[in-house]
C-alpha cells in the first residue's frame, strides 16, 4: 500500500512536471514567433484538415479492433490505396468531364480497396484466427509492407496529384477571409478542405446510422461486446471479422481519396497516415469511435500548431511524443475515466 | 424424439468433463438437469449449442446430426441457448438485445413482425418495456435474467436451453421466472433447464436427469426424483 501510494504520488508529480515543461516550452516558442491570432487560427484550421483524415483512419482501427481484437497496421495502406487508385483512374479517364471522372475515380478507389481489405482478411487473418492477438498484429504489419511494396511496383517512387473536386484541375480554388485592411493577414482555406470535412461528416453520420439502426451494424457491435453471446444469436464471428475489414478498408480509402487533391499522393504515404491514425485511436481509447474522431482532430490541430511555432519538421516528433505520453500516462484513452475492465 | 444425446464425451484440454452422457428430450417436455457444481451441466448445454465441440458421441436434433455444428448453425435449426451468467450485450440497449435475439430470422421476419415479437415479450416481462432504451448492463440481476430469456425467445426456438436462470435472484423473482418458463412450454417450446436449485427445478419439470462428475447417475419422472431418498439427501437438503 505504502509502495503503491509512493508510486502514485511519483506519477502525479511526474505528470505535473511534464505539463509545466510542455506549457513553458509552448509559451517560449510562441513568444519567439510573435504570431498574430489569425495565424494561429490558420495553423489550427490546416491541422483540422489533416486531423479529419487521421480521424477516418482511426475509425478503421477502432472498427477492426472492436470486432476482432486486432490492431490492423495495414490501415494506413488502405488510405494510400484509396489515393493512388483514384489518381490512376483519374489519369486513365482524362477525356471525361470532371464530375464523372472524379466520381468514377472515387468509386473505383473505394471498391478496389474494400476488395483488398476482404482478401487480406480471408488470406492472412482468417487462417490464423486462433493465433494470439500479437501474432495477428504482426501479420498486419507484414500485409502493410506487402501492400506498400506492390504500390511501389505499380506507381514507382514518383509523387502524383489528383484534381481538386471543385475546379477539376490540379490547382485548387482558394478562399480568402479578411485581409483587406492594410497589413492584415487573410485566412486562407482551400476548397478541398470543405470537401474533406463534408465527406467525413456524411461518412460519420452514415456509420452512426449503420451501427445504431441496421441489424447487421448491431450484429457487428454485438460481436465486439460479447463474441460468445453473438455466436449464440447466430452471428458468425468469421463473417463479422471480414465485414469489419471491409468497412475499415472502405473508410480508409474514402479518407485517402478526399485527401489526395490536398496532398501529393505517393506510394509510401500510408505509413505516416497509419501511424497518425493509430495515435488518434489511442487518444480515444481504441474502442470508442466518437472518441477516436475527437482524438484525430485533436492530434491534427496540436501537431500543426506545435510545428507552426517550432519547425515544420517537428510535426512527427510532436505526434509521437503524444503517443508516448498517452501510453505512459493514459493508456485507456483521454476520455475514459476508469481502467478498462476485462470482460469475463 | 426432439433431442437425443448418445454417449457424449467432452473435454477441457486433457480434463474430461462429460463421460459418456446419454439422454433424450421429447417434444413439449420440460427436462431438468440437476447436479452439483462441476457435474457437467453447463458443459452439456455448451456441447449441444456448439459453444464446445464434443470429442465422442452424437447429438441429434429433430433428425439433424448437430454434434459438430457451430452455434450459428444450431440456432438456425431452432435451438436457443440462454447461457450461464446471462451474457447480455451490456453496452447495448434492452431493445437492441431483443432485436439481436432475432438475428438469425432477419431475412424471414419483417420489421413489423419483430416489433410484434418484442411487444409480446414485453407483455410477459413488463419491466423490459419500461427499460427499453436503457443499457442492458445497467439492469438489476432479475431484469437481466428476464432480458436474457426474452432475447432467447426472440429466436423463436423449438428447444430452449436455460442455464441457471435462478442464479443470484431473490426467491420471489425466481418464482415468477419459473411461472414464465411454464407458460413457454404451454406455448409449445420444449425446455431443458439446468438448475442448482433442484427442488424448484424438479417441481417444474416433467422429467429430470441427475448428473455427477460428468455422468448421468439417476433419471426419471421429476415427481419420482423428488421422492427419491438419494436425491433428497444430496440435493434437497434432506427435508
Amino acid at each position: 500500500m505504502q509502495k503503491l501510494l509512493q508510486s502514485q504520488t511519483a506519477r502525479r508529480i511526474a505528470q505535473i512536471a511534464l505539463v509545466t515543461v510542455l506549457v513553458g516550452l509552448t509559451i517560449y516558442f510562441a513568444a519567439q514567433k510573435n504570431y498574430r491570432p489569425v495565424q494561429y487560427v490558420q495553423l489550427a484550421l490546416d491541422g483540422l484538415r489533416g486531423g479529419t483524415i487521421y480521424a477516418l483512419v482511426a475509425l478503421g482501427f477502432v472498427t477492426v479492433f472492436n470486432v476482432t481484437g486486432i490492431i490492423n497496421f495495414a490501415q494506413g495502406a488502405f488510405a494510400m490505396l484509396g489515393a493512388m487508385i483514384a489518381v490512376s483512374v483519374n489519369i486513365a479517364l482524362a477525356d471525361l468531364p470532371g464530375v464523372p471522372r472524379l466520381l468514377l475515380a472515387g468509386l473505383a478507389a473505394v471498391l478496389i480497396t474494400t476488395l483488398v481489405g476482404v482478401i487480406m482478411e480471408r488470406v492472412t487473418i482468417f487462417p490464423a484466427r486462433d493465433a494470439e492477438p500479437l501474432t495477428l498484429i504482426i501479420i498486419t504489419v507484414g500485409v502493410f509492407i506487402v501492400l506498400q511494396g506492390i504500390a511501389l511496383l505499380i506507381w514507382g517512387t514518383d509523387s502524383y496529384s489528383l484534381d481538386s473536386f471543385t475546379t477539376f484541375e490540379t490547382s485548387d480554388h482558394i478562399i480568402r477571409l479578411g485581409g483587406e485592411a492594410e497589413g492584415a493577414i487573410p485566412l486562407i482555406i482551400r476548397s478541398q478542405s470543405f470537401w474533406i470535412w463534408g465527406t467525413a461528416a456524411v461518412l460519420m453520420a452514415g456509420l452512426w446510422f449503420f451501427f445504431e439502426r441496421t441489424m447487421i451494424g448491431r450484429a457487428l457491435k454485438a460481436c465486439s461486446d460479447n463474441r460468445q453471446a453473438a455466436a449464440l444469436m447466430g452471428i458468425s464471428p468469421e463473417r463479422m471479422s471480414m465485414l469489419s475489414f471491409a468497412l475499415a478498408a472502405a473508410v480508409g480509402a474514402i479518407g485517402g481519396f478526399v485527401l489526395a487533391p490536398a496532398t501529393r499522393p505517393i506510394y509510401d504515404m500510408g505509413l505516416s497516415l497509419g501511424l497518425k491514425g493509430f495515435i488518434a485511436a489511442i487518444i480515444g481509447g481504441l474502442v470508442n469511435p466518437a472518441a477516436a474522431v475527437v482524438g484525430g482532430l485533436m492530434l491534427g490541430v496540436i501537431e500543426n500548431l506545435g510545428a507552426g511555432i517550432t519547425r515544420a519538421g517537428f510535426k512527427d516528433v510532436i505526434a509521437f511524443l503524444i503517443l508516448i505520453l498517452m501510453l505512459l500516462f493514459r493508456p485507456q484513452g483521454l476520455f475514459t475515466r476508469q481502467q478498462r475492465v476485462e470482460k469475463v | 424424439m426432439l433431442l437425443s444425446i448418445d454417449d457424449l464425451s467432452s473435454y477441457y484440454g486433457q480434463i474430461q468433463a462429460l463421460k459418456g452422457i446419454s439422454l433424450a428430450v421429447e417434444q413439449g417436455e420440460i427436462v431438468a438437469l440437476v447436479g452439483a457444481n462441476g457435474a457437467g451441466k453447463t458443459t452439456l448445454l455448451n456441447s449441444i449449442s456448439g459453444l464446445m465441440q464434443p470429442r465422442e458421441g452424437c447429438i441429434t436434433f429433430d433428425g439433424h446430426d448437430i454434434t459438430h455444428k457451430s452455434p450459428v448453425d444450431v440456432v438456425k435449426l431452432g435451438i436457443s441457448h440462454v447461457p450461464e451468467h446471462r451474457q447480455l450485450f451490456g453496452t447495448m440497449t434492452v431493445q437492441d438485445n431483443l432485436l439481436l435475439g432475432a438475428y438469425h430470422r432477419r431475412r424471414q421476419a419483417s420489421r413489423k413482425q419483430l416489433e410484434d415479437d418484442i411487444a409480446a415479450i414485453c407483455a410477459i416481462f413488463p419491466i423490459l418495456a419500461e427499460r427499453k432504451n436503457q443499457l442492458a448492463g445497467t439492469l438489476s440481476g432479475g431484469e437481466q435474467q428476464m432480458l436474457a430469456i426474452g432475447r432467447g425467445m426472440m429466436a423463436k426456438p423449438r428447444l430452449m436451453l436455460l442455464d441457471e436462470p435462478s442464479l443470484g435472484l431473490a426467491p420471489l423473482i425466481v418464482k415468477s421466472l419459473f411461472e414464465v418458463i411454464a407458460t413457454l412450454r404451454e406455448d409449445g417450446t420444449t425446455i431443458v433447464l439446468v438448475e442448482q436449485n433442484a427442488r424448484a427445478a424438479l417441481r417444474l419439470a416433467d422429467r429430470a436427469y441427475v448428473l455427477e462428475t460428468g455422468k448421468v447417475v439417476l433419471e426419471g419422472a421429476a415427481d419420482d426424483l423428488l421422492q427419491d431418498e438419494r436425491v433428497q439427501a444430496t440435493y434437497l437438503g434432506g427435508h
